[in-house]
């Protein structure tokens, strides 16, 4: 949905920053606004949005904030290239473009509903599934038990530290289980990367597994969940590829007879099974 | 049907001109292309292929979809009292964007052949599809396209692998169908927006039986089943091949030669990926889309580096996409045998090429058992 008329989709909307939170050494939280200060559209999450600096470039991002908010957007950006230094050093006030909501979502009203869900994520990953969390709790009769593996590099590049401790590790049946890769000053929790943890913790298989980080975690913890006796069609995960235009014509981002941005991001791992090696 | 002398075609092209824009092949520094037709242009519609296909009608090489306009604005200092959330500088960037008008006023493409009348059925598929793009939505509405018989179709010709008839333009989704026989051009419509346009020409042209372009279909008809490349066989590609062809060794020897240049993608009806980019200029910022190739390295290089880093992944992509992906979405091939990768390839490679090395590899597999 969009409102900028009748030409739809390649025609972006303006978003106004209206809060910017600094969640890590390179991650920062935008919070997003229309400019008369409503939400910019409806989304599920898992969706992504083009979220553009005219004159620099425009990206595709996961939207972080679940649709439950009924007040503003959110995306979480990790400083890593032109696109997000200069995202970066704006300001509250300032002015981006936004185009979507892009893709399919999470099945959260579908197949998650009643199911017990085990989140796995590992760095910037958590923002596509803090969506998905956040949509859970604040639904929280409609989902069973809730586990929560995050890690990152180290204490300092946990995403979404404060409400996570404030507000994930007090919600009723929710274990969040984190880790970091390395020892560090002030940090008596647990060490490790994230794939060996999860042996470590040994969950059962009565839950359905999302998945979110870097390929090789996800690698990892794919091999780790299959070994635990997880099958594919239990396994949720996002994919991730070059995007121009979001909504399935441009070519960029296609494998197989699918495009990720409108087809995706959201794929099970049965799904991924049947596209062709290249992603 | 009616007819219209050549010789005064070009009263006809006038009377076109005049309410309308008119795209035919024109003749410039001896390659012929579509073009607007202007006066003293050197219309060629004796030319069989135009160098690039006519899709630039409909999803033109570049066009700008809007125009961005930064203002850095001082905030309101009374706004900003009190206020928590603003930070140190009081400049602030404030945007508006000005989409561009979609096309709204009626154009013919004159002298498109079926092949690239069927291009632009696959075009369909991909913009039509939801999300509607509605600048070539709109392109599609206002497009009148004359499609014309292909006179004498050459050895690059293999449209009727792909369910072309080049002989009777009146079976292309085209809206008025047209053949050039004896000096004659015969003119049939077979649309409303046809019909409508035939109308308005209507003094200029005169009554005519079917017989001329009878005789010219069954003309080109005979000349289709003498060229090479029209015995081709499409078994084993199409819906659900993936695998099969994915997984085959041939890629790795028959790519060998591209040199990634991307000709065969612009020259080509059906090709359809396109780049989005920002041009800045005195007066704003202009984001644009053109044309874009999967042939380039860079066309889906990601901070990571992924994905379809080497040549080989790029080619198999572009015939797999064409002759597998595309028929499992949309239920048709993205290849209507116009022949132009097979005219323009500087190596000689194309889809009749990589079509052959597949059937050989069967010969071969089936030789050996």
């Amino acid at each position: 949905m969009c409102n900028c008329g009748s030409h739809d989709s390649l025609v972006p909307q303006i978003g106004i920053i209206t809060g910017i939170t600094q969640e890590t050494p390179d991650v920062k939280t935008f919070k997003v606004n229309a400019p008369d200060g409503g939400k910019l559209f409806e989304h599920m999450p898992g969706q992504c949005a083009m979220v553009c600096i005219p004159g620099v470039s425009e990206g595709m991002f996961s939207i972080t904030s679940s649709p439950t908010n009924k007040e503003y957007q959110e995306f979480s950006i990790k400083k890593c290239g032109i696109l997000t230094e200069q995202l970066h050093s704006l300001q509250v006030g300032d002015e981006v473009t936004v185009r979507g909501p892009y893709g399919n979502n999470f099945p959260v009203e579908t197949e998650f509903k009643g199911k017990n869900l085990l989140f796995i994520a590992g760095g910037i990953g958590l923002a596509p599934l803090r969506s998905v969390i956040n949509y859970c709790l604040d639904n929280r009769e409609n989902y069973g038990r809730i586990d929560i593996l995050y890690g990152s590099r180290s204490a300092d590049d946990l995403v979404k530290l404060q409400e996570i401790q404030d507000v994930w590790m007090k919600a009723p049946n929710v274990n969040v289980y984190l880790t970091i890769d390395r020892e560090q000053e002030g940090w008596d929790g647990h060490v490790g990367f994230v794939p060996t943890y999860l042996k470590e913790i040994g969950f059962s298989t009565d839950c359905i597994g999302i998945v979110c980080g870097p390929p090789i975690m996800i690698k990892f913890v794919l091999q780790g969940l299959k070994e635990m006796g997880f099958t594919d069609e239990q396994i949720y995960t996002t994919l991730e590829l070059r995007m121009k235009c979001g909504i399935g014509k441009c070519g960029r981002c296609n494998i197989g007879s699918k495009f990720v941005c409108k087809d995706g991001p959201v794929f099970r791992f049965d799904q991924i099974d049947e596209l062709p090696n290249e992603y | 049907m009616y007819k219209i002398s050549l010789d005064n075609i070009n009263s006809l092209f006038a009377a076109i001109a005049e309410s309308k824009e008119l795209f035919l092949p024109v003749k410039k520094a001896g390659q012929a292309n579509y073009a607007n037709w202007t006066e003293d242009c050197e219309v060629a519609l004796d030319s069989l292929k135009t160098v690039k296909s006519p899709k630039d009608a409909f999803f033109p090489q570049f066009e700008t979809l809007y125009k961005v306009n930064r203002k850095i604005i001082p905030t309101d200092a009374s706004e900003e009292e009190g206020s928590e959330t603003l930070v140190e500088t009081k400049l602030r960037t404030k945007l508006e964007i000005t989409p561009t008008e979609l096309k709204d006023k009626d154009f013919v493409v004159f002298g498109m052949k079926s092949c690239d009348v069927k291009g632009i059925e696959a075009l369909d598929k991909v913009f039509l599809t939801d999300p509607v793009d509605n600048f070539y939505k709109a392109r599609r509405e206002h497009g009148i396209i004359v499609a014309l018989a292909c006179h004498e179709p050459e050895e690059s010709c293999f449209c009727t692998v792909f369910g072309v008839d080049p002989a009777d333009p009146s079976k292309a989704k085209a809206d008025v169908a047209t053949w050039i026989v004896d000096g004659e051009l015969y003119w049939k419509a077979i649309s409303e927006k046809g019909e409508e346009l035939t109308k308005s020409v209507a003094s200029l042209l005169s009554d005519a039986a079917d017989d001329a372009a009878d005789a010219e279909i069954s003309n080109i008809t005979n000349i289709m089943t003498k060229l090479p490349n029209t015995k081709l066989s499409l078994e084993g590609w199409g819906e659900g091949k993936t695998d099969e062809k994915f997984n085959s060794e041939v890629w790795n020897e028959l790519y060998k030669p591209c040199l990634g240049c991307g000709t065969c993608t612009f020259v080509c009806p059906t090709c359809q990926c396109y780049d989005i980019k920002d041009y800045s200029t005195k007066d704003g910022i202009q984001r644009y889309r053109c044309w874009d190739s999967c042939m380039y390295s860079d066309f889906t290089l990601m901070a990571g580096g992924q994905n379809r880093t080497s040549q080989v992944q790029r080619f198999r992509q572009r015939f797999m996409h064409k002759l597998v992906y595309f028929p499992d979405r949309y239920g048709m091939y993205s290849c209507v045998g116009c022949g132009r990768c097979v005219d323009k390839c500087p190596q000689s490679l194309n889809v009749v090429k990589v079509i052959k090395a597949f059937e050989n590899e069967k010969k071969e597999a089936g030789a050996n058992v």
